[in-house]
């Protein structure tokens, strides 16, 4: 059986979905479960005072018995706010884990690496599991491993963004140099681009907006699915390599004349 | 009373008002949700049995849809 394995804990879907975005819970539901992830990711964010709570949480729509429920740090600008909001959401799940993040810049969404370093430290001297999002840079992915990180999240291209796999041999060295598991983030538009990341070698993904904002989530969440388990499954077998030139597939001798 | 910074808003408590009751009146079942006091987290079991001082700084969270 081909398991993914994080910090001890093993996964037999490599597709990780987030849950924002969606038009209804009902649909996120139902795409969760077609999907077969079992990681999801959350967001931590102020109660609104001014609204009573309805009883009803979106994580009434989760199976967390199947699913390993991922708060992030979406948002967050500063090491103490990331570092704040991880500890928070490790009291309200009872996890340890966060996706870390930090970002550094409002229009792209890009990642601060020093304070996602800096971050990553702290979290990690405090006994958390932590899956930093970062830029596909190999030194930095090293850096984040030394830190003690659980595995790094790479992004395809910007949050958000659909643009797929901008640089698959970034992505091909950063699983060159490091040992924990790589797990691509951000950017993935649709099931070529995740069978790409998958066929690369990388040995998981997390897709949100490609699942949510489709047209049919749920039908794109299968789409995902099937598309990460055959990019692995190709990715196992041995692709061949790429040549210039045609080689036959048939015989040359015995052609009639 | 009991003056608060509640997320980021000035707000008004009964002297002994407990961060449960707090919840409480915020329609929200203290599973999944977090609060941050003076910038420290509040371990769940102390929701019942921590009552908010004048001046406190809380930050009450919980866990919405997010990639």
């Amino acid at each position: 059986m081909d398991t993914l394995t994080i910090a001890s804990r093993e996964f037999h879907s490599r597709l990780f979905l987030g849950t924002g975005k969606y038009p209804t819970f009902e649909l996120m539901r139902e795409a969760l479960e077609r999907s077969g992830t079992e990681v999801v990711t959350v967001a931590v964010r102020r109660v609104n005072l001014d609204e009573a709570g309805s009883g009803k949480s979106m994580l009434d729509f989760i199976d967390t018995k199947r699913c390993l429920l991922l708060p992030n740090t979406a948002g967050c600008y500063t090491v103490e706010e990331a570092v704040r909001t991880a500890r928070l959401a490790r009291e309200a799940l009872g996890t340890p884990w966060v996706k870390l993040e930090v970002i550094g810049d409002p229009k792209t969404l890009f990642p601060d690496n020093e304070g996602l370093l800096a971050a990553a430290r702290t979290l990690v001297g405090e006994g958390f599991v932590v899956l930093p999002y970062c830029l596909d840079d190999p030194v930095l992915c090293r850096k984040l491993q030394d830190a003690g990180c659980a595995a790094v999240m790479p992004l395809a291209a910007p949050i958000g963004s659909g643009l797929g796999i901008r640089n698959p041999h970034n992505l091909a060295i950063i699983l060159e140099s490091v040992t924990i598991p790589v797990i691509v983030d951000a950017g993935v538009g649709t099931a070529s681009d995740a069978a790409v990341a998958m066929e690369l070698g990388c040995h998981g993904l997390l897709c949100n907006t490609g699942v949510a904002g489709a047209k049919d989530p749920v039908m794109m969440a299968e789409a995902m699915r099937d598309a990460v388990a055959a990019g692995r499954k190709a990715f196992l077998a041995g692709r061949i390599p790429k040549k210039r030139h045609a080689a036959a597939s048939s015989p040359t001798q015995g052609m009639i004349e | 009373m009991v003056r608060v910074r509640l997320n980021g808003v000035e707000r008004e408590f009964e002297d002994g008002t407990t961060v449960a009751a707090l919840l409480a009146g915020l329609g929200r079942a203290p599973q999944w949700a977090a609060v941050e006091r003076n910038r420290d987290v509040l371990p769940r079991a102390a929701f019942p049995t921590t009552e908010l001082r004048d001046g406190d700084v809380l930050e009450v969270v919980h866990l919405v849809g997010g990639g």
